[in-house]
C-alpha cells in the first residue's frame, strides 16, 4: 500500500490523550526528535512513554516529561546525563516510572509485534525486579515470565523510506526504531529521504512497509545530542 | 600485614589491562560501563576480540578524532564510537538475542559486590533516588562467561568481595572471576580461589580485606601491570 507524506505535524495529530506512545532511540541516537516536538505541539496529555531513556536535557522526550503531557514512563534507565526533567517530577511522585531490564524491554516490544502475549527470560531471575513475576524452572534452570507491551503509537526515527513504507536506518540510530514500527497500533515514521517504490533494494530494507502507518519527511533531521551541547530548549 | 597498601595498588587502567590480558583469541565480548570500557585498549596485539555494544553494533571500534564523531553512532556509555571492518548492526531485540541468547563468549562488568558464590551486585547500591538497570541484568544472565572489575574495598575500606551481597542483586552465582586493584580471584564451588596478587602485598593482608574465606594455592602468581596506565 502507498503510504501518505505528511508534515510531522500532520503525522502526530492522531495521538489523543491517554495513550501509550513508544518512541524511538537510545539516548540521542535515533530520537525523533521534530515528531516529539510537533507532539508537544499538538498538546495531547496523560501519555504512557516507552523509551530506552527518560529525556536529556531540555529538548525531545524530556520537554514532553516538563511540559506535563507523560503519566509515567516505561523505560531500562532513567538516568542519563542531565536527566532532572524526569527526576524533578518523579521525585515529587507526579509521574510513574515502570523500570524493565533493557533485554526484556526489546524483547517485550518484539513479542507484542509478534503476537506473542508472554515469553520466560533468564534476565532478572533470582532479583528484585522480577519480585511478584511468575517464575518456571525449565531444563534445570529458573527463568521469569514476562509479557508483552503493546502501544497505541510509535514515533520511530529512520533514514529512508520509500512510497510502500520500506525503511532503512542509520548506523546505530537504528536500535528500538524497527520493533517499535512492529508493537504499535500506528507506527509513525519521520525520515530524511523519500523515493518513490524500488528506490530501496528489497535486500536491504530493515523494516517493511507493512509495518509503517504515516511517514513525516524531515529532510534535515536534528540530532539530540547536537541540540543537548548546544544548550537548547523546547519550547 | 602489609603497610602502605596504596603503593601496590593497581589503577584502574592496570585493572583493565590485567582483564584484557585473560580475553581469549576469537572471543565475543560485552565490555560494561566504566572501568571495562579501557580493557578494549589493551588486547595483546595480534589477538583477534569482537566487541559488541548493547545498542546494537558488532564489531565496536576505538573513539573517533576529536571532530569526526557521529552520534548517531554510539555505545552503551552513549559515547561516540566507531566501526572496525567485518562490523555489524542490528536492531535492539537482535541485539538483546545476542546477549541472553548465550552467543557472547563474554561480559566485562562493574561491580559494587561479588559475592564467594558468584552473585553480582552492579545496578543499584540501594541508596539512589531513581533506579536504573540498563543492559545490566540481561548481560548477567545471558553471557556464556562474566567477570567483574572492581577495587577490593570500597571508599570505606570494607571489603567488595563478600559472603552474601547486601545490596540488590543483579545476577545469581554468574560472575566466575574477579579483577581487582590487589589480585585475580576466581568463583569456584568451593568459593573464592586466589589466582595472583599484587606484588609487596603479604595473604594475611588480603585476606582481611576480603569478606569471605579465600583459598590460596601453594603459589599464588604474581600480579604486574606495566606501569602508566
Amino acid at each position: 500500500m502507498t503510504k501518505p507524506v505528511t508534515t510531522p505535524h500532520e503525522a502526530v495529530a492522531p495521538v489523543h490523550d491517554g495513550a501509550t506512545v513508544m518512541i524511538s532511540g537510545f539516548g540521542g541516537s535515533g530520537a525523533p526528535i521534530e515528531l516529539v516536538h510537533a507532539l508537544i505541539d499538538q498538546g495531547a496529555r496523560g501519555l504512557t512513554i516507552v523509551n530506552n531513556n527518560a529525556g536529556t536535557g531540555q529538548v525531545g522526550l524530556a520537554a514532553l516529561i516538563r511540559e506535563k503531557r507523560v503519566e509515567k514512563v516505561i523505560c531500562s534507565y532513567p538516568r542519563t546525563n542531565d536527566a532532572r526533567c524526569f527526576t524533578e517530577l518523579y521525585l515529587d511522585g507526579k509521574i510513574a516510572l515502570e523500570l524493565v531490564p533493557q533485554g526484556t524491554l526489546a524483547e517485550r516490544i518484539r513479542a507484542a509485534g509478534a503476537g506473542m502475549p508472554a515469553f520466560f527470560t533468564r534476565t532478572a531471575a533470582g532479583t528484585e525486579l522480577a519480585k511478584g513475576k511468575e517464575t518456571r524452572e525449565i531444563d534445570g534452570v529458573l527463568y521469569v515470565l514476562e509479557t508483552w507491551l503493546k502501544a497505541d503509537f510509535a514515533l520511530v526515527k529512520a533514514d529512508r523510506a520509500d512510497r510502500a513504507g520500506n525503511l532503512t536506518y542509520r548506523l546505530s540510530a537504528r536500535n528500538f526504531g524497527p520493533i517499535m514500527c512492529m508493537a504499535a497500533k500506528t507506527s509513525i515514521v519521520q525520515v530524511r529521504e523519500i523515493g518513490e517504490k524500488g528506490s530501496i533494494d528489497p535486500e536491504i530494507v530493515v523494516t517493511p512497509g507493512i509495518y509503517v502507518d504515516r511517514i513525516a519527511h524531515v529532510a534535515e533531521p536534528v540530532q539530540e545530542e547536537a541540540l543537548f551541547r548546544a544548550g537548547a530548549r523546547y519550547p | 600485614m602489609t603497610e602502605n597498601l596504596s603503593s601496590f595498588r593497581l589503577t584502574r587502567g592496570q585493572i583493565a589491562w590485567r582483564a584484557a590480558q585473560d580475553i581469549p583469541e576469537g572471543a565475543y565480548v560485552n565490555l560494561g560501563i566504566g572501568m571495562p570500557v579501557a580493557c578494549a585498549n589493551h588486547v595483546p596485539a595480534g589477538r583477534e576480540v569482537t566487541f559488541q555494544s548493547e545498542n546494537g553494533i558488532l564489531g565496536v571500534g576505538p573513539r573517533p578524532a576529536q571532530g569526526a564523531e557521529d552520534f548517531d553512532l554510539i555505545n552503551a556509555s552513549k559515547d561516540p564510537v566507531t566501526l572496525l571492518p567485518g562490523a555489524a548492526i542490528v536492531h535492539h531485540a537482535d541485539s538483546f538475542a545476542m546477549i541472553t541468547g548465550g552467543h557472547l563468549d563474554l561480559a566485562i562488568l562493574g561491580a559494587f559486590e561479588v559475592a564467594a558464590n558468584g552473585d553480582l551486585a552492579n545496578w543499584s547500591t540501594g541508596a539512589a533516588r531513581v533506579p536504573g538497570v540498563g543492559g545490566a541484568m540481561d548481560l548477567a544472565a545471558g553471557a556464556k562467561a562474566v567477570w567483574a572489575l572492581t577495587t577490593h574495598t570500597d571508599k570505606a575500606g570494607r571489603p567488595k568481595l563478600v559472603q552474601r551481597c547486601d545490596m540488590p542483586l543483579t545476577g545469581a552465582g554468574v560472575v566466575k572471576r574477579v579483577f581487582t586493584d590487589l589480585a585475580v580471584v576466581d568463583v569456584t564451588a568451593e568459593g573464592f580461589v586466589l589466582r595472583e596478587m599484587v606484588g609487596g602485598v603479604d595473604v594475611e593482608t588480603l585476606r582481611a580485606l576480603t569478606g569471605a574465606p579465600l583459598h590460596v594455592p601453594v603459589a599464588p602468581g604474581r600480579l604486574s601491570p606495566p606501569a602508566g596506565l
